[in-house]
Protein backbone atom coordinates (compact mmCIF):
# COMPACT_ATOMS: atom_id res chain seq x y z
CA UNK A 1 0.00 0.00 0.00
CA UNK A 2 1.02 3.62 -0.60
CA UNK A 3 1.96 4.94 2.41
CA UNK A 4 0.59 8.14 1.73
CA UNK A 5 -2.60 7.08 2.51
CA UNK A 6 -1.75 6.16 6.09
CA UNK A 7 -1.76 10.04 6.26
CA UNK A 8 -6.00 10.07 5.93
CA UNK A 9 -6.46 6.58 8.04
CA UNK A 10 -3.83 6.55 10.80
CA UNK A 11 -6.49 4.85 13.21
CA UNK A 12 -6.98 1.67 10.85
CA UNK A 13 -6.01 -1.63 12.22
CA UNK A 14 -3.57 -3.39 10.54
CA UNK A 15 -2.73 -7.13 10.94
CA UNK A 16 0.81 -7.04 11.09
CA UNK A 17 2.04 -9.34 7.63
CA UNK A 18 5.02 -11.66 7.38
CA UNK A 19 8.37 -10.59 5.22
CA UNK A 20 7.99 -13.52 3.04
CA UNK A 21 3.74 -13.37 2.42
CA UNK A 22 4.56 -13.61 -1.30
CA UNK A 23 5.90 -17.03 -1.31
CA UNK A 24 2.56 -19.18 -0.35
CA UNK A 25 0.48 -18.78 -3.83
CA UNK A 26 1.92 -18.91 -6.97
CA UNK A 27 0.53 -15.60 -8.25
CA UNK A 28 1.80 -13.42 -5.14
CA UNK A 29 5.61 -15.18 -6.02
CA UNK A 30 5.03 -14.10 -9.10
CA UNK A 31 3.80 -10.28 -8.43
CA UNK A 32 6.85 -9.93 -6.61
CA UNK A 33 9.37 -11.48 -9.28
CA UNK A 34 7.90 -8.79 -11.34
CA UNK A 35 8.02 -5.69 -9.57
CA UNK A 36 11.75 -7.06 -8.40
CA UNK A 37 12.57 -7.13 -12.67
CA UNK A 38 12.85 -3.84 -11.98
CA UNK A 39 17.09 -4.21 -10.73
CA UNK A 40 17.92 -5.93 -13.95
CA UNK A 41 16.42 -2.76 -15.30
CA UNK A 42 18.43 -0.64 -13.07
CA UNK A 43 21.51 -3.28 -13.25
CA UNK A 44 21.59 -3.04 -17.18
CA UNK A 45 21.51 0.86 -17.06
CA UNK A 46 24.25 1.26 -14.78
CA UNK A 47 26.73 -1.58 -17.04
CA UNK A 48 25.90 0.22 -20.16
CA UNK A 49 26.70 3.87 -18.11
CA UNK A 50 30.01 1.65 -17.10
CA UNK A 51 30.71 0.18 -20.60
CA UNK A 52 30.36 4.05 -22.39
CA UNK A 53 32.65 6.06 -19.46
CA UNK A 54 35.27 3.07 -19.78
CA UNK A 55 35.04 3.10 -23.56
CA UNK A 56 36.14 7.01 -23.42
CA UNK A 57 38.46 6.04 -21.31
CA UNK A 58 40.80 4.45 -24.08
CA UNK A 59 41.74 1.00 -25.71
CA UNK A 60 43.53 -0.92 -22.60
CA UNK A 61 40.72 0.08 -20.27
CA UNK A 62 38.16 -1.40 -23.01
CA UNK A 63 40.04 -4.44 -23.56
CA UNK A 64 40.33 -5.25 -19.87
CA UNK A 65 36.57 -4.52 -19.92
CA UNK A 66 35.58 -6.70 -22.72
CA UNK A 67 37.60 -9.41 -20.80
CA UNK A 68 35.18 -9.58 -17.87
CA UNK A 69 32.38 -9.83 -20.24
CA UNK A 70 33.78 -12.75 -21.46
CA UNK A 71 34.37 -14.32 -17.85
CA UNK A 72 31.97 -17.61 -17.10
CA UNK A 73 30.83 -15.48 -14.06
CA UNK A 74 30.11 -12.43 -16.44
CA UNK A 75 27.81 -14.72 -18.72
CA UNK A 76 26.00 -16.42 -16.30
CA UNK A 77 24.84 -13.10 -14.81
CA UNK A 78 24.32 -11.44 -17.95
CA UNK A 79 22.00 -14.14 -18.81
CA UNK A 80 20.26 -14.19 -15.62
CA UNK A 81 19.69 -10.86 -16.34
CA UNK A 82 18.26 -11.43 -20.01
CA UNK A 83 15.87 -14.04 -18.77
CA UNK A 84 14.44 -11.79 -15.86
CA UNK A 85 14.55 -8.55 -19.23
CA UNK A 86 12.31 -10.89 -21.12
CA UNK A 87 10.08 -10.98 -18.22
CA UNK A 88 9.70 -7.85 -17.68
CA UNK A 89 9.35 -6.89 -21.58
CA UNK A 90 6.30 -9.75 -21.21
CA UNK A 91 4.43 -8.72 -18.25
CA UNK A 92 4.76 -5.16 -19.06
CA UNK A 93 3.29 -5.69 -22.91
CA UNK A 94 0.88 -7.83 -21.63
CA UNK A 95 -0.72 -4.93 -19.33
CA UNK A 96 -0.82 -2.88 -22.30
CA UNK A 97 -4.26 -3.19 -23.14
CA UNK A 98 -5.59 -2.56 -19.50
CA UNK A 99 -3.17 0.80 -19.48
CA UNK A 100 -4.17 2.03 -23.26
CA UNK A 101 -7.91 2.10 -24.19
CA UNK A 102 -7.79 2.82 -27.83
CA UNK A 103 -11.18 4.40 -29.34
CA UNK A 104 -11.93 4.69 -33.35
CA UNK A 105 -14.37 6.14 -34.47
CA UNK A 106 -16.76 5.72 -31.29
CA UNK A 107 -15.67 2.60 -30.67
CA UNK A 108 -12.94 0.55 -28.71
CA UNK A 109 -10.57 -1.21 -30.11
CA UNK A 110 -10.27 -4.72 -28.88
CA UNK A 111 -7.38 -5.48 -26.06
CA UNK A 112 -6.05 -7.90 -28.88
CA UNK A 113 -5.52 -5.59 -31.47
CA UNK A 114 -3.49 -2.93 -29.17
CA UNK A 115 -1.75 -6.38 -27.85
CA UNK A 116 -0.16 -7.59 -31.15
CA UNK A 117 0.55 -3.97 -31.93
CA UNK A 118 2.95 -3.39 -28.51
CA UNK A 119 4.65 -6.83 -29.75
CA UNK A 120 4.93 -5.56 -33.18
CA UNK A 121 6.83 -2.19 -31.50
CA UNK A 122 9.06 -5.03 -29.51
CA UNK A 123 10.49 -6.63 -32.75
CA UNK A 124 10.97 -3.76 -34.64
CA UNK A 125 12.69 -1.92 -31.85
CA UNK A 126 14.36 -4.82 -31.16
CA UNK A 127 15.34 -4.99 -35.17
CA UNK A 128 16.61 -1.44 -34.96
CA UNK A 129 18.64 -2.08 -32.28
CA UNK A 130 20.30 -5.50 -33.77
CA UNK A 131 20.68 -3.51 -37.09
CA UNK A 132 22.31 -0.11 -35.77
CA UNK A 133 24.84 -2.41 -33.92
CA UNK A 134 25.79 -5.11 -36.35
CA UNK A 135 26.12 -3.14 -39.36
CA UNK A 136 29.56 -1.53 -40.47
CA UNK B 1 -3.90 24.28 1.96
CA UNK B 2 -4.20 21.58 -0.83
CA UNK B 3 -0.55 19.76 -1.22
CA UNK B 4 -0.28 18.28 -4.59
CA UNK B 5 1.26 14.85 -4.63
CA UNK B 6 4.51 14.15 -6.56
CA UNK B 7 3.35 10.76 -7.75
CA UNK B 8 2.29 11.02 -11.04
CA UNK B 9 5.42 13.07 -12.06
CA UNK B 10 7.58 10.18 -10.68
CA UNK B 11 4.49 7.39 -12.36
CA UNK B 12 4.95 9.48 -16.01
CA UNK B 13 9.26 8.59 -15.42
CA UNK B 14 8.10 5.14 -14.00
CA UNK B 15 6.41 4.38 -17.19
CA UNK B 16 8.74 5.63 -19.75
CA UNK B 17 11.42 3.95 -18.43
CA UNK B 18 9.49 0.55 -18.34
CA UNK B 19 8.27 1.01 -21.97
CA UNK B 20 11.48 2.03 -23.32
CA UNK B 21 13.57 -0.84 -20.97
CA UNK B 22 10.79 -3.13 -22.15
CA UNK B 23 11.24 -2.37 -26.09
CA UNK B 24 15.17 -2.26 -26.26
CA UNK B 25 16.66 -3.76 -23.41
CA UNK B 26 16.64 -7.19 -24.18
CA UNK B 27 18.10 -6.96 -27.54
CA UNK B 28 20.94 -4.50 -26.14
CA UNK B 29 21.82 -6.75 -23.07
CA UNK B 30 21.53 -9.98 -25.63
CA UNK B 31 23.90 -8.31 -28.29
CA UNK B 32 26.32 -6.45 -26.25
CA UNK B 33 26.73 -8.99 -23.38
CA UNK B 34 25.97 -12.44 -24.44
CA UNK B 35 26.50 -12.38 -28.60
CA UNK B 36 29.39 -10.40 -28.95
CA UNK B 37 31.34 -11.87 -26.27
CA UNK B 38 31.10 -15.37 -26.97
CA UNK B 39 31.54 -14.35 -30.51
CA UNK B 40 28.24 -15.39 -32.02
CA UNK B 41 28.23 -11.81 -34.13
CA UNK B 42 31.02 -9.68 -35.02
CA UNK B 43 30.15 -5.75 -34.89
CA UNK B 44 32.14 -3.20 -35.33
CA UNK B 45 33.55 -0.60 -33.20
CA UNK B 46 31.02 0.56 -29.98
CA UNK B 47 33.03 4.02 -30.43
CA UNK B 48 31.47 5.19 -33.46
CA UNK B 49 27.70 3.59 -32.74
CA UNK B 50 27.84 6.17 -29.33
CA UNK B 51 29.24 8.86 -31.24
CA UNK B 52 26.46 10.49 -32.59
CA UNK B 53 24.78 12.94 -31.19
CA UNK B 54 21.33 11.17 -31.46
CA UNK B 55 22.88 8.08 -30.36
CA UNK B 56 23.94 9.76 -26.95
CA UNK B 57 20.68 11.80 -26.61
CA UNK B 58 18.60 8.29 -27.26
CA UNK B 59 21.60 6.43 -24.35
CA UNK B 60 20.57 9.15 -22.24
CA UNK B 61 17.04 8.80 -21.98
CA UNK B 62 17.00 5.39 -21.94
CA UNK B 63 19.79 4.94 -19.03
CA UNK B 64 18.24 8.29 -17.22
CA UNK B 65 14.64 6.45 -17.34
CA UNK B 66 15.27 3.16 -16.83
CA UNK B 67 16.65 4.27 -13.82
CA UNK B 68 13.92 6.00 -12.42
CA UNK B 69 11.98 2.77 -13.87
CA UNK B 70 14.01 1.34 -10.87
CA UNK B 71 13.76 4.18 -8.25
CA UNK B 72 9.72 4.23 -8.41
CA UNK B 73 9.23 0.51 -8.76
CA UNK B 74 11.65 -1.03 -6.07
CA UNK B 75 10.61 2.07 -3.44
CA UNK B 76 7.59 -0.16 -3.43
CA UNK B 77 8.88 -3.50 -4.29
CA UNK B 78 11.09 -2.95 -0.52
CA UNK B 79 7.17 -1.52 0.96
CA UNK B 80 4.87 -3.86 0.33
CA UNK B 81 7.40 -7.36 0.15
CA UNK B 82 9.78 -6.43 2.89
CA UNK B 83 6.91 -4.54 4.91
CA UNK B 84 9.73 -1.67 5.19
CA UNK B 85 6.78 0.85 5.61
CA UNK B 86 8.17 2.71 8.40
CA UNK B 87 11.23 3.44 6.28
CA UNK B 88 9.47 5.83 3.97
CA UNK B 89 11.32 8.20 3.97
CA UNK B 90 14.37 7.00 3.98
CA UNK B 91 13.81 5.07 1.22
CA UNK B 92 12.17 7.38 -1.31
CA UNK B 93 15.23 9.56 -1.28
CA UNK B 94 17.90 6.94 -1.71
CA UNK B 95 16.01 5.56 -4.36
CA UNK B 96 15.13 8.75 -6.22
CA UNK B 97 18.58 10.35 -4.53
CA UNK B 98 20.69 7.22 -6.44
CA UNK B 99 18.76 7.47 -10.03
CA UNK B 100 19.37 11.69 -9.80
CA UNK B 101 22.91 10.91 -8.95
CA UNK B 102 23.08 8.42 -12.23
CA UNK B 103 21.24 10.01 -14.34
CA UNK B 104 24.02 13.26 -13.89
CA UNK B 105 26.74 10.96 -14.06
CA UNK B 106 25.54 9.97 -17.40
CA UNK B 107 24.85 13.25 -19.02
CA UNK B 108 28.53 14.07 -17.99
CA UNK B 109 29.81 10.76 -19.53
CA UNK B 110 27.59 10.64 -22.43
CA UNK B 111 27.81 14.61 -22.49
CA UNK B 112 32.20 14.62 -22.43
CA UNK B 113 32.30 11.40 -24.73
Amino acid sequence: MNPDYKLYHPKWHRMRMPIFWWLGKLSYTKFIVRELTSLAVGYAAVILLVQIWILSRGKDAYARFLEWLQSPFALIVHTLVLLILLFHTITWLNLAPKALVVRIGGRRLPDKAVLVAHYLGWLAASGLVVWYLVRS
Amino acid sequence: MVTRSREPFFWVLFTSGGMLAALVLPALVALLWIAQPLGWIETPSFIGKVQPAFARLFLFVLISSALFHWAHRFRYTLYDGLQLEHLYGLIAVTCYGGATAMTMLAAWVLWTF
